[in-house]
């Protein structure tokens, strides 16, 4: 550090940083116990409203202007288009307030607790080497991906899965910007690959409903693959 | 001799996207039909010419020894099955599973699946080829549920829950892949192309690189339908078109497993970090045992070949895990037979279950005497899977358990077992479907087949010529190839 009041800059500047990453695994954590499709959908868009700020802190940090474009893609898709488009749906499909899990409410958020401190421990004595930054970082975004996963297997309802997987696809994001200098097609194809994603999803749900007049995603399980 | 090269590669990506362009705005199925097999065509023939002239490697895309195999394979295969389902398609519409519109939406799907897979193979770049193949997944996952029947919605919502995990665990993997890349190579695109990375390989961080092999392992080996990570494989092959069970099995695992090849190679080139053959034997082994106790239970004819799928892709895995020359030669010949074995499968048994109207095993009995021609060829295809000579995969079987015996006697042993135990499945259900009391179809009597056959005997002719005799220029590459594999 050249000087006192630069290092105290680049402290903050630091502290900053980490603090979104820290942000999102709260919110991960809102996202567990959500009863309600309003809440969930809300304390999705409040997690792409993070993801979009340290995304554009990091973008700032690393003086990456392509970054800018990123946080941009997640401020405007994630936090209001999809969330916007789901509120409809769950509206027009009258599932407000069916939300269905698998096991407690209680458990999961100690297991999710469990994974936090497995992706910490994992993650940080391999990333030795690498920008303390990025560090840090990696060690949140690791705790993100995981926590969508449990999401994703604790809830039974079609939307709650798809919200546990793009608050996974979060996760993944906010790895790659802070990976220092990752070229922009990963970005992109991300935030890309997310539409796409959300589009086969709409279908799904639109065909889910057609058939079954539930979002249920159990009722689907209902009819076993092997016939006898 | 480069500009050929590159005007070849230039074919081979940009007559899919096109294709899927104009297959999606084409109305009448019959000209798209034939529109997909003359774009399948003039891709394998593009591949072809990549054989003899390469393109110098660019910033995104690069063709090497390596790929090549698998282009040529993959739009080969492509081409087949786009023959054959010209008249499986046909027969779809008479019966009403298939309306002309899903059917518009089915051919562009076709071809958008088959330039993903093929930029997958080509691509230079890491981030690129993972995107390629999400892209590959989600095309897939929309064919699987296309005859929205409740069994086709579970099986295409599993498969797309499974899938996009499996594809962002392999995300997270290829961020710490450029993570280990960066502080050697520099920020930017060289540390995603795989010609830097391989030749960098040795000074990037160990530990970094191990941490994302398992995930890539994780991610990846969900895409090749390896256990306990098979959930999808089984319900995908059953519920879909069958031109897309067979472009599945033949195809889409072994692009994942390129993925998966490609970065062990990463791996194997940096002195320091883990060894990635004892998991992949691990996971290949358990893949083969497992599927083969399941083989039992099944009655479903196109599950039960599913599983089998999962066998080979086990075997295969075992044999890249194993690694040396040896294995590594098996490991690729197998591939390549089990690709074309496991299509020829799906267009008989396809056939057969248009046929019959049903896809109970126990339904369709006595085919030999039914539909002799599809019967015979049926039982040659199960001949071959099941690894009887004189057919290729019981060469490349052979090939693998014999080098594994040389130097892991107890490997060995567990997989003949594992072998062994499918085979004795697959005989017993042979039986009952060949050679059983000849039934009679469920709803409309026995519908004259329309799908050709001959791109079933194609494939199985090919098969049968590579277990007699491997052309000495195949072998020499094969070898080579096995080489670079380490």
């Amino acid at each position: 550090m050249p000087g006192a009041d630069f290092g105290m800059v680049q402290g903050m500047a630091h502290d900053l940083a980490h603090a979104f990453p820290g942000g999102m695994v709260l919110v991960s954590f809102l996202l567990l116990y959500q009863d309600r499709m309003s809440g969930l959908l809300n304390a999705f868009g409040l997690h792409a409203l993070v993801l979009a700020l340290g995304v554009a802190w990091q973008a700032w940090l690393q003086d990456a202007p392509h970054l800018y474009v990123t946080a941009a893609i997640a401020l405007v898709f994630k936090a209001v288009a999809i969330p916007t488009a789901l509120r409809r749906i769950v509206r027009r499909l009258k599932i407000e307030r069916t939300i269905e899990t698998v096991v407690g409410i209680g458990p999961t958020m100690l297991f999710g607790m469990g994974l936090v401190a497995l992706a910490i421990v994992v993650m940080l004595p391999v990333t030795v080497g690498v920008d303390p930054v990025a560090r840090e970082d990696l060690a949140f975004s690791l705790s993100v991906v995981l926590l969508g996963l449990l999401m994703m297997t604790t809830r039974r309802n079609a939307v709650g899965q798809v919200v546990g997987f793009m608050s996974l696809e979060n996760g993944l994001i906010l790895a790659a910007a802070g990976a220092k200098g990752m070229p922009l097609v990963v970005e992109i194809s991300v935030a890309f690959s997310v539409l796409v994603a959300f589009i086969v999803i709409g279908i799904f749900l639109f065909r889910i409903r057609e058939r079954f007049d539930t979002v249920d995603v159990h009722a689907l399980y209902l009819s076993r693959g092997e016939r006898p | 001799m480069t500009g050929l090269g590159s005007q070849a590669l230039a074919v081979v990506l940009a007559v899919p996207a096109a294709a899927a362009l104009l297959l999606a705005l084409l109305p009448g199925y019959r000209a798209a039909a034939r529109l997909n097999v003359a774009a399948c065509l003039a891709t394998l023939a593009a591949a072809l010419c990549l054989l003899g002239a390469r393109p110098p490697a660019g910033p995104f895309l690069h063709v090497d020894d390596l790929n090549v195999v698998f282009i040529v394979l993959n739009t080969f295969v492509g081409f087949t099955t786009s023959a054959f389902s010209a008249g499986y398609i046909a027969h779809e519409l008479e019966t009403g599973r298939l309306t002309p519109t899903y059917l518009r939406f089915y051919h562009a799907m076709y071809q958008t699946l088959l330039f993903a897979m093929n930029v997958a193979l080509v691509a230079n770049n890491v981030g690129l080829m993972w995107v390629a193949i999400e892209v590959a997944t989600l095309t897939t996952v929309v064919m699987v549920g296309i005859y929205r029947t409740p069994e086709a919605l579970e099986a295409a919502w599993k498969y797309f829950i499974l899938g996009s995990v499996g594809i962002a665990l392999a995300l997270f993997g290829t961020t710490l892949v450029y993570l280990a890349a960066q502080p050697v190579v520099g920020q930017g695109l060289p540390a995603m192309a795989w010609t830097t990375l391989m030749t960098r390989a040795a000074a990037f961080d160990p530990a970094l690189l191990d941490l994302a092999f398992v995930f890539l392992l994780l991610g990846y080996g969900t895409k090749v339908g390896l256990v306990p990570l098979h959930a999808w494989l089984p319900d995908a092959h059953a519920e879909g078109p069958t031109p897309i069970s067979a472009v599945l099995s033949g195809l889409l695992l072994n692009i994942a497993l390129y993925a998966l090849l490609r970065f062990k190679m990463l791996l194997a080139a940096n002195p320091d970090a883990l060894a990635p053959g004892p998991l992949m034997v691990g996971l290949g082994l358990i893949s083969v045992l497992f599927a083969a106790f399941m083989l039992y239970r099944r009655r479903d004819v196109k599950r039960m070949f599913a599983f089998s799928s999962i066998e080979h892709m086990g075997i295969i895995t075992f044999a890249f895990g194993m690694g040396g020359p040896l294995a590594n030669f098996a490991g690729l010949l197998h591939m390549t037979m089990h690709s074309l074995t496991k299509s020829a499968i799906f267009y008989g048994v396809g056939q057969a279950a248009q046929a019959k109207g049903t896809q109970r095993i126990a339904d369709i009995g006595g085919l030999t005497e039914t539909h002799p021609a599809l019967g015979w060829g049926l039982v040659a295809g199960v001949v071959a899977i099941a690894g009887l000579p004189p057919m290729g995969i019981f060469m490349s079987e052979f090939l693998l358990v014999s080098s594994t015996f040389a130097r892991a006697p107890w490997l060995a042993l567990t997989l003949v077992a594992g072998l062994l135990v499918g085979f004795g499945a697959l005989m017993l259900r042979l039986h009952s479907l060949a050679f059983g009391e000849p039934t009679t179809g469920r709803s409309q009597g026995d519908a004259p087949v329309r799908a050709g056959r001959l791109p079933m005997f194609a494939h199985l002719a090919l098969v049968l010529a590579a277990g007699i005799h491997l052309p000495g220029p195949l072998t020499a590459w094969f070898q080579h190839i096995a080489g670079l594999l380490g």
